[in-house]
């Protein structure tokens, strides 16, 4: 750990934070629309015909997974493009020539990145107040579990950003990955609903885990135990944490 | 004068396996401006980056004001400024903007005046609040060197500060650069310009194929090099050189309707009007004259020569 250039890291936050506001409207217009859409067939159309979930009003059940999957999308997006842009456009030269440390760095683009997702998941929060009665069983486990995720998906992400030489790669793993897995990860249904074998199947997924504990922040239960959600949450935190500090200690693909 | 950058040893193979830079050895002193010659692809753009703490040395040392680039990267960089050949810059911000987050990114407390004195400086300032791109490249190049400057760094590197720039604009790049090095500024550029070199350095190195093959003061360095070559166009083409000539050593070209004679410019006596003396007195007519200076790559098929027989 090395933090004695506070400075880089408020410029660099700033920036990024910059960056976001030059497309505000769209960035805060996009989850309220999609968060309505969601209401709209899945509160809507599908909840009357299937009225609660584990004894939840189905529209109010499907909250926690609307607000993970928009943040679990928007902290990859924006954490991986906040480093890709600088690489592909040369500006790096400026962050690598800079008395910065890899920790700066990382507090500074995750923190930025982590701020834009948790200002969206708030919004979806409150827009789906419009549409029906969410009670939060625990409120300060659901801000600190918030955090946690986009902080582990901004990581996530930052490291895609680091990784990807394409914009093609940078697309990949979102889509290709982190959208079937949080489809199958229970954001719309109860891995109970599930037969056998599935939903042990289901179990392998490492999504499940993270939206079950969102949820039981909200209705103090969830598919698992809050316990194998906080073990999940942490687990990814170290891992991304560890292939960071491996990519700066080697340069791996910032460096020549 | 103490130095401010010492290099030993300095090698770099890239991931292709490509030796960029092998074993560099050179010292800078504080407040010098140094130009780094040398063709395409020399090592010169690796070496900066090196020093920079864009690229990894392979094997060897710098440091940098004292501080080693790797175990005490935060005093080396602290102290550097770097305007990279490429241009790029963060297209959307504006120039005030991105120059006031250079000089946070270096750690340096806010300081709008120190901003807007090298905003002036650079004939930027009526453009602060422009966005990158609406300026010119050559403007471009400007605020490059301002975000550079913006946390007053002790060295400046400059790689091709006047590549594809303007005759004008060239020369104001090099008024601005006389002007840094007054107020200490010690100034490394690099270039493929021997004009340029003249004009502005105080020691000039010539690097080829990654190895320093020079470094000497400019002045001696113009007086080895400032061969230049005499063209004699003649109204009939001659079979051979006469006799008469031999004591200028000239030599038949272009089918025998040329002659070339080469003089050094810093001589006392450069021969040329004795040699079109001669001629009129053989009464050989020409039709044109010209002359040529050696040009960088002249110099370094010289010096690779050079260094053979050595
Ligand atoms: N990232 C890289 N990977 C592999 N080889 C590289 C890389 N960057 C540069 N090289 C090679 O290293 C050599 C030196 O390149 P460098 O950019 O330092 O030259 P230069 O002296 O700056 O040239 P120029 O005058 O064209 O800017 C070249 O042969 C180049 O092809
Ligand atoms: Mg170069």
């Amino acid at each position: 750990m090395s933090l004695s250039n506070l400075r880089a890291i408020a410029a660099i936050y700033k920036f990024e934070l910059h960056r976001f506001r030059r497309t505000l409207l769209t960035g805060l217009l996009v989850p309220v629309i999609t968060t309505t859409l969601y209401f709209v067939v899945f509160g809507g159309a599908i909840g009357s015909r299937m009225t609660e979930v584990d004894g939840i009003p189905y529209a109010a059940f499907i909250v926690p997974g609307l607000i993970m999957m928009a943040m679990f999308t928007e902290s990859i997006f924006n954490a991986s493009f906040g480093i890709y842009m600088p690489k592909f456009t040369g500006t790096i030269y400026e962050l690598l020539s800079a008395p910065v440390s890899a920790t700066e760095t990382i507090i500074a683009y995750v923190g930025a990145a982590a701020t834009k997702s948790l200002i969206i998941g708030t919004i979806i929060f409150l827009t789906a107040h419009l549409f029906v009665d969410v009670p939060v069983a625990h409120p300060l486990a659901m801000v600190g579990f918030m955090i946690l995720i986009a902080v582990s998906f901004c990581l996530f992400g930052f490291i895609l950003g680091i990784w990807a030489q394409s914009f093609e790669q940078l697309q990949v793993i979102p889509m290709l990955l982190i959208m079937p897995m949080t489809f199958l990860g229970g954001a719309f249904y109860s891995v109970q609903m599930l037969a056998e074998p599935w939903r042990t199947i289901t179990l392998f997924n490492p999504i499940v885990y993270l939206i079950s504990g969102f949820r039981w922040t909200f209705f103090g239960k969830g598919d698992v135990g809050i316990e194998f959600s906080l073990i999940f949450v942490a687990g990814m935190l170290t891992i991304c944490l560890g292939i960071i500090g491996w990519m700066f200690r080697t340069g791996y693909r910032l460096k020549k | 004068m103490a130095s401010i950058i010492e290099i030993e040893g300095l090698t770099k193979s890239y991931a292709s396996g490509f030796k960029a830079l092998n074993g560099v050895d050179l010292t800078i002193e504080e407040g010098e401006i140094f130009a780094l010659l040398g063709p395409n692809g020399a090592g010169k753009t690796t070496m900066i980056s090196i020093i920079c703490g864009i690229a990894r040395a392979s094997s060897g040392s710098v440091k940098v004001a004292g501080h080693d680039i790797v175990r005490d990267y935060r005093g080396a960089r602290a102290a550097i400024g770097l305007v990279p050949q490429e241009l790029s810059t963060d297209q959307f911000e504006r120039v005030i903007d991105t120059v006031t987050f250079s000089r946070g990114l270096f750690g340096k407390p806010r300081n709008p005046a120190h901003v807007e004195k090298i905003l002036r400086d650079l004939s930027l300032w009526d453009k602060r609040n422009a966005k990158i791109l609406e300026l010119s490249g050559g403007m471009k190049r400007r605020v490059m060197i301002a975000k550079a400057l913006s946390h007053e760094p002790r060295v400046l590197f400059l790689d091709e500060p006047t590549a594809g720039v303007d005759v004008e604009l060239r020369r104001d790049m090099w008024k601005l650069i006389g002007q840094l090095r007054e107020t200490g500024v010690t100034i490394i550029l690099t270039t493929h310009y021997i004009e340029e070199a003249e004009e502005m350095a105080d020691r000039v190195g010539v690097i080829n194929r990654g190895e320093l093959m020079l470094v000497e003061d400019k002045t001696a360095l113009m007086k080895k090099l400032g061969k230049k070559t005499l063209t004699v166009v003649l109204a009939e083409r001659l079979d051979a050189v006469p006799a008469e000539l031999a004591e200028w050593q000239v030599t038949l070209k272009g089918d025998g309707q040329e002659i070339e004679y080469i003089f050094d410019t810093q001589a006392e006596r450069t021969g040329v009007s004795s040699l079109l003396r001669r001629l009129g007195d053989l009464g050989i007519g020409y039709k044109d004259l010209n002359t040529a200076q050696s040009s960088l790559e002249d110099i370094f098929v010289a010096l690779v020569h050079r260094e053979k027989a050595a």
